[in-house]
């Protein structure tokens, strides 16, 4: 189990508020769900208010968010300290790493991952750099084991890393041009290096 | 090996378009009608038939869970859940599933709720999948648009499917748990019974079902349940997407008929054990929560991958991800990493689990480097009996179980590091690592 907390006082912005555009979508979420179920609605909530937010989950965010439920705000402090994607820090602005550290991509030689990452942003998980660009943390499975080791930024994944491929991972962020998703080696999404070895009688 | 034309995800690997024209061209919603048609009876008949045990880890027979639901639809709604939590380390089938051929699920879902006379179905997709998410969410978007889903649509079955997600917790991944996470609450099982098929999602009758277990469901229903069950052996029968990954020369995702030998698996589609055959260390055969089986002849020799051969090597075929461990692993490493992603995903509610899993991780560690002692081992296999089955929902089990494979396995190692620590001991403590 983790422990988390929401961010010190000093870290907090004072208040929280949809933009008109996010607003529309939260109603339209609301309606996924049958009348007086308003509350299934909340984890996509809380992660479009981080979304807004840069990346990370201010508390003002998470009152906000169970005021438009109508939730008590601790059961929606409970969601959000519960489940770890949700971010109560601040993190880096370019780039948040989450590196998989679990067994399948330890295999596949996620120690070296792990490395740049301790050199080049923090030696510390869930520490912003020195230039407030970048920050990373050790995250379980990520669910693309056949393809590790493998790293999780914003949206995407980058997938069949070295300590190389990862620098070149970093430098996109870092220049505003990040690589295409995806394996970084040649090959088709999990298919084996050099080509299935099925499907090879289906047309595509 | 499975031939191509009886596979049924044919675009496992994104070759073609994932969307609806490209799955009509594969074959997707075609006769979907006639089949809604033969109403809820005949389906669940069929799939009992076909013999499909549930895909996502304890291959219970997916046609005999649907048949728990109430035969009729009372004052309560019937719900259609999909799990596609895929956390399991090692897992990464549904995945291809939901980015690649998407539409197999959603008609699986049309159909599947056809059976237990659902008008609603939510697909809770693990947070960490957001593009499998949108790909999804894009799938659905297009079977709305051409009226095979919704209100008044061509099949003349009204039926909404609606995708929600998580934000990064594995235990979300069991079935009550996943449900308390739907009601937008902390991902914390409930405890059973009531069952699912009478008090599930807000408190109406619900069955979970896998994604994978779904997705085979229109191909069965329009080959026919004899074909399914052609494939594989009995009480095994069927099709299944295996993960390889860890140390072979080429990790994949493959589908293949269930029952192949473990060694053709590799030495086909991943190149063979990186070092070759002999090179084998141990394997887990079905996602980290399952215990290892030791390279050999009493071992993954004559592993048969499916759910009859791996219980027969004290395992389980569970998600059928196959973890390849070569003799450079450090398996007591390897175990107590596996140890730590069970500490971080208790979600506390039960203490044996809370507690249990921290002093697994720790005991572990210290055996990792040497730092324990040898009662210790008997002690921690002690404690892993304590914890498995005291539990609210099947975690416990499921992380109790790698490390008495572990202990069951591998004890001369954990004792040959015992005694490599002590002997490099001085009246001062132990020193590992020479000064330079």
């Amino acid at each position: 189990m983790a422990v988390r907390r929401v961010a010190p006082p000093k870290l907090q912005p004072k208040d929280f508020a949809f933009t008109a555009e996010n607003l529309d979508w939260a109603k339209k979420q609301v309606t996924k769900y049958p009348e007086g179920r308003q509350q299934s609605a909340i984890i996509p909530l809380l992660w479009r208010a981080q979304e807004q937010n840069g990346g990370w989950l201010p508390e003002a965010a998470i009152r906000a968010v169970a005021d438009f439920l109508g939730m008590a705000h601790i059961r929606a402090l409970e969601v959000a300290t519960f489940y770890t994607m949700f971010l109560l820090e601040p993190c880096g602005k370019k780039a948040h790493v989450q590196v998989c550290g679990t067994t399948p991509c330890r295999l596949r030689g996620a120690d070296a991952i792990f490395e740049v990452c301790h050199k080049r942003i923090h030696h510390e998980p869930l520490h912003v750099s020195a230039d407030g660009d970048f920050s990373w943390e050790e995250v379980e499975c990520l669910g693309a084991c056949v393809n590790a080791p493998v790293v999780l930024i914003w949206n995407d994944t980058y997938e069949d890393l070295t300590a190389e491929s990862i620098e070149k991972v970093l430098d996109g962020f870092a220049k505003g041009a990040p690589v295409k998703p995806g394996p970084q080696i040649d090959r088709q999404m999990s298919a084996p290096v050099g080509g299935p070895t099925t499907l090879k009688s289906v047309k595509a | 090996m499975l031939d191509d034309k009886d596979r049924i995800f044919k675009n496992l690997y994104g070759q073609g378009d994932f969307g609806l024209e490209g799955a009509r061209s594969r074959g997707s919603w075609d006769g979907t009608k006639a089949i809604l048609e033969k109403g809820r009876d005949a389906i669940v008949a069929e799939v009992k038939a076909s013999g499909l045990r549930g895909r996502g880890g304890a291959g219970f027979p997916t046609g005999v869970k649907w048949s728990f639901m109430p035969k009729a639809v009372g004052d309560r709604p019937h719900y259609l859940v999909v799990n596609a939590d895929e956390s399991e380390p090692g897992t990464c089938k549904d995945r291809e599933i939901m980015r690649n051929d998407p539409h197999l699920l959603v008609e699986g879902c049309l159909i599947a709720g056809r059976a237990m006379d659902c008008r609603a179905g939510y697909i809770y997709v693990r947070g960490e999948f957001i593009r499998e998410r949108e790909r999804l969410q894009a799938a659905i978007d297009q079977a709305y648009d051409a009226k095979l889903l919704g209100k008044d649509n061509v099949h003349g079955y009204d039926f909404d499917l609606y995708v929600h997600h998580g934000a990064g917790a594995y235990i979300c991944g069991e079935e009550m748990a996943l449900l308390e996470s739907l009601e937008g609450k902390k991902g914390m099982p409930r405890l059973k019974p009531p069952f699912p098929a009478n008090m599930g999602l807000y408190g109406c009758p619900t069955t979970v079902n896998n994604v994978e277990s779904i997705a085979v469901v229109p191909d069965i229903m329009r080959r026919g349940a004899a074909w399914f069950a052609g494939i594989g052996r009995t009480n095994n029968t069927g099709t299944k997407l295996f993960c390889i990954s860890g140390h072979v020369e080429k990790p994949c995702t493959v589908e293949e008929a269930m029952g192949i030998p473990l060694r053709e698996l590799i030495d086909t589609h991943c190149g063979g054990v990186r070092g070759g055959w002999d090179n084998l260390l141990a394997v887990i055969p079905g996602g980290s929560s399952m215990p290892v089986i030791p390279a050999g002849s009493s071992g993954c020799d004559d592993l048969l991958m499916d759910f009859d051969g791996c219980a027969k090597h004290k395992s389980a075929l569970g998600t059928a991800a196959v973890i390849v461990m070569d003799k450079s692993t450090d398996i007591i490493r390897a175990f107590a990493r596996i140890a730590y992603f069970y500490k971080h995903e208790s979600c506390g509610q039960c203490t044996p689990c809370r507690e249990g899993m921290g002093w697994m991780w720790r005991v572990l560690t210290r055996m990792a480097d040497g730092r324990a002692e040898k009662r210790e081992i008997d002690m921690l296999f002690d404690v892993t009996k304590q914890i498995e089955g005291h539990t609210i929902c099947a975690f416990g089990d499921g992380a109790a179980w790698p490390v008495q494979g572990l202990i069951r396995h591998f004890r001369p190692e954990i004792e040959r590091r015992i005694d490599e620590y002590t002997r490099n001991s001085d009246a001062h403590g132990a020193i590992r690592v020479a000064a330079e």
